[in-house]
């Protein structure tokens, strides 16, 4: 194998794909920590150049881990659809970019190859894309579930109405999920992150949770973003729960440290579809963030994008009705500042798009990462231009549970405001019927940003 | 005979309540002092009858809102301004913002340590910022400390508890003095032989391997800072796993986490962890495998 090119006549070569791919990658902390990232501007160009002349037969046959070995990579590679795959092996992966951004090719024809794509083919046509190739390039992308409501149909933005606690305290939750209704806060779903993971707390908040939604109606699900089992255990006794959660890494060893394992989530599944009280046909959620498998030294040498990518590829499985990658979550061994953070949202989005998932984003940063709320607005525009399904909704994006900041209760009616964006249809008009929503206008009215209207 | 300056702390303290119980809005905290003159006096917003205020406009209950926002210490009620933030709580989140970048580069107090006959090691991380980019680091101890723990440390214990501060010093400082002593005396009473405790510098929770790889305790538990929130920077966990081996990983751990006054209360954390280390001991598991046990799924 010679990888190599020329560039102001200087000679960069690459021993193999795996470097070439490390290298190609926009500047990432967290590829400096796992010793993949290029040494300098330059050799990072060349890397893109070089990785752009590689036909896609070559990235199929090196999968991060081999087939044998993870049962990530067997999920990815039994998915793939040969005939799709048959009509694009021979392309290289400058050719998929510029087909991508045709303005011939329109959502169909993306969905027409996407099953013959793998997740380092994805990966590789994203690292040759700039930020704005990232946006647009997803907007283009539609993928629409149902669960309770419809998620990810041209015009329309939701938000995870997020209210966690420190203490659980099933008081403080539903004073915030009251909160963030009146902003308009909660199509994607009423998700709790539990702060003590026991079988009983997570049964507590699924009913009191669940009842919110039956009192007021509304066309929603809820979630407890606890560890899968404790979900599935909840659920066979009889708790009410509409999606059920898990977070992924993209190699069985890191999907091993968080506990979980591909028939475990198979089975997760199986009580979603029994159990879930939503009709579906999409009852999962995962979550994703890049880093999480050198977290857990299980990224095989590999770059956290690709990796990342793989994350989707294990989701599909699953026909979740909602992904997002919580980009800036872990802190700045990973994504080092708000540049870094900005340029992983986008790749994100754009590349479990690209995969054929419903993909929002948990847009934030840690305390100890170089970024701040501003950062974090510009990324939340940028996607919701992308066409970004759906975004966090946290009390002043101030979570004092998890500890980090996100998008607020607040932004998601700012970016429907500022790019003419719906809440999701059948929560829109519940909206309406609340009078919180000018539908005409696509404006919060007067009564908005009263939580007391939800008490009796 | 009251003096007048009592008479106005008086007044201002009954002001201040009535503020922090939303009666009376101070909407307008300064007064111009004249034409032409501009002198701004501003008070101290991030004082707390400003965070507990509700800044949300025309009200349908308001006594309803101070119940709801009393339950939570999250940021509610704090109104809107179009779809957008209103002044004060936007300049409170700044603020609070700001200074937590601070309490990041905090280092532990010495006397802190001294009180509770911790003597101190540290891990391979040389400073803060190298700890912040190198989580590897942090999960291994520095050559100086794997002597200090050879020498100092009494070895295979029923249970080895070591103290550090991980992401926030001050976790450290706000919770070791109710905890510790609720765990130790919880594990001397179930009459189990303890390890000798000590803290580490710039750990992380990867670091129980390599501890055990010396001392060779049953149970490893750690006292850990956990990273800060928006101006709090008291949260600290406790991480701890059966038999802590070079490969174990998050899976093989369990945490009680999010242990303040406010959160979970460090003392009932402290009872929680005696309990985990000994269904620890009696299942010899612990983590997802010692979830699975308990539920009957596996053995
Ligand atoms: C950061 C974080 C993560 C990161 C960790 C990666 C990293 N490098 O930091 C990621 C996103 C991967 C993660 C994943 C999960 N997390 Co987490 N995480 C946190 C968070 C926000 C901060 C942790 C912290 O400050 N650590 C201190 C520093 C010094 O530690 P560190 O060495 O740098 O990092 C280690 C720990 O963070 C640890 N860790 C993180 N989460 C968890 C969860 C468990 C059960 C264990 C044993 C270890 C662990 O993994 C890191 C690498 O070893 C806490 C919230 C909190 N208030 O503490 C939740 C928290 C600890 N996580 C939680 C959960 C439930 C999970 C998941 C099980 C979620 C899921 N359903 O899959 C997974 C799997 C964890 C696993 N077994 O690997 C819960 C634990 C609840 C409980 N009582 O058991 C918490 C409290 C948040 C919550 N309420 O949802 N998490």
């Amino acid at each position: 194998m010679l990888l190599r090119c020329k560039l102001f006549g200087k000679t960069y070569e690459f021993r193999d794909l795996r470097e070439l791919m490390g290298k190609a990658n926009e500047d990432k902390s967290g590829d400096h920590l796992a010793g993949v990232a290029a040494s300098s501007a330059i050799e990072r160009v060349a890397a893109k150049y070089v990785l752009s002349e590689v036909p896609l037969w070559a990235l199929y046959e090196i999968p991060v881990a081999p087939y044998e070995q993870d049962e990530v990579t067997r999920v990815i590679m039994d998915a793939v659809d040969q005939n799709a795959y048959a009509q694009i092996k021979t392309w290289t992966v400058g050719q998929l970019r510029e087909w991508i951004l045709d303005n011939k090719t329109t959502n169909d024809d993306i969905k027409k190859i996407q099953n013959g794509l793998t997740s380092e083919m994805i990966a590789a046509v994203a690292k040759l894309m700039s930020n704005m190739d990232l946006v647009l390039a997803a907007s283009k992308i539609r993928v629409v579930t149902h669960a309770n409501n419809t998620m990810g149909e041209m015009g329309r933005l939701a938000s995870r109405n997020q209210p966690n606690h420190p203490t659980d305290d099933p008081d403080g939750i539903r004073a915030e999920i009251y909160e963030g209704l009146s902003y308009g806060s909660g199509d994607s779903v009423i998700g709790i992150n539990p702060v003590d993971d026991s079988l009983a707390s997570v049964q507590r908040l699924l009913d009191m949770s669940y009842k919110v939604i039956q009192d007021w109606k509304i066309p929603t699900q809820n979630c407890v973003l606890a560890h899968v089992t404790t979900q599935m255990e909840a659920m066979k006794r009889g708790s009410p729960a509409g999606l059920v959660f898990q977070s992924l890494a993209g190699s069985q060893k890191g999907n091993e440290s968080f506990g979980i394992s591909v028939g475990m989530l198979d089975e997760a599944y199986e009580i979603a579809k029994k159990y879930a009280v939503v009709p579906g046909p999409n009852y999962m959620y995962f979550e994703t963030g890049e880093g999480a498998e050198l977290s857990a030294d299980a990224h095989h040498g590999w770059d956290q994008l690709t990796l990342e990518v793989r994350c989707y590829g294990l989701a599909k499985r699953y026909a979740p009705f909602q992904v997002n990658s919580v980009v800036g979550f872990i802190g700045p061994e990973y994504l080092y500042d708000a540049r870094q953070i900005t340029r992983a949202g986008l790749e994100d989005h754009f590349c479990a798009k690209l995969t054929g998932i419903s993909m929002g984003c948990d847009a934030c940063y840690t305390n100890h990462a170089r970024a701040d709320q501003n950062s974090l607005e510009n990324l939340s525009i940028l996607l919701a231009a992308a066409g970004c399904n759906y975004f966090m909704g946290v009390p002043m994006g101030d979570d004092p549970m998890l500890s980090y900041q996100s998008n607020s209760f607040h932004d998601a009616p700012s970016l429907r405001q500022i790019l003419k964006l719906r809440p999701l249809p059948e929560f829109e008009n519940w909206l309406v019927e609340m009078g919180l929503w000018d539908k005409e206008k696509l404006l919060l009215t007067d009564k908005a940003g009263d939580a007391t209207m939800f008490v009796r | 005979m009251i003096t007048q300056q009592q008479i106005e702390s008086i007044i201002d303290a009954v002001v201040a309540e009535l503020q922090r119980q939303g009666l009376v809005r101070n909407e307008r905290p300064f007064v111009p002092s004249g034409a032409g003159d501009l002198n701004l006096d501003l008070p101290d917003i991030t004082a707390l009858e400003y965070r507990t205020r509700a800044y949300v406009e025309n009200v349908r209950k308001p006594d309803v809102l101070r119940a709801l926002m009393s339950t939570t210490p999250s940021r509610i009620g704090i109104g809107h301004a179009g779809p957008r933030y209103r002044n004060i709580p936007q300049f409170i989140f700044l603020a609070d913002h700001a200074v937590t970048q601070d309490a990041l580069f905090k280092e532990i107090d010495p006397a802190l340590l001294q009180q509770f006959n911790l003597f101190e090691v540290q891990t391979q991380a040389s400073n803060r910022q190298e700890y912040l980019l190198r989580p590897d680091l942090g999960r291994k101890l520095s050559d100086t400390a794997r002597k200090t723990l050879q020498e100092k440390c009494v070895k295979k214990p029923d249970v080895q508890i070591y103290v550090s501060d991980g992401l926030s010093a001050a976790a450290i400082e706000h919770n070791l003095r109710d905890i510790f002593p609720v765990i130790q005396q919880g594990l001397q009473q179930a009459g189990l032989k303890m390890g000798t405790p000590f803290y580490v510098k710039y750990g992380r929770v990867g670091l129980l391997n390599d501890v055990n790889s010396i001392v060779d305790a049953k149970v490893v538990v750690t006292l850990i800072g956990e990273r800060p929130g928006l101006g709090r920077a008291e949260a600290a966990s406790v991480y701890m796993g059966y038999r802590p081996q070079s490969d174990s990983n998050d899976a093989d751990r369990d945490v009680v986490c999010n242990i303040f006054n406010g959160g979970t209360n460090p003392l009932e954390a402290g009872a929680y962890v005696v309990e985990y280390i000994k269904r620890m001991l009696k299942h010899q598991a612990s983590g997802i495998k010692l979830k699975l046990i308990e539920q009957g799924i596996s053995k």
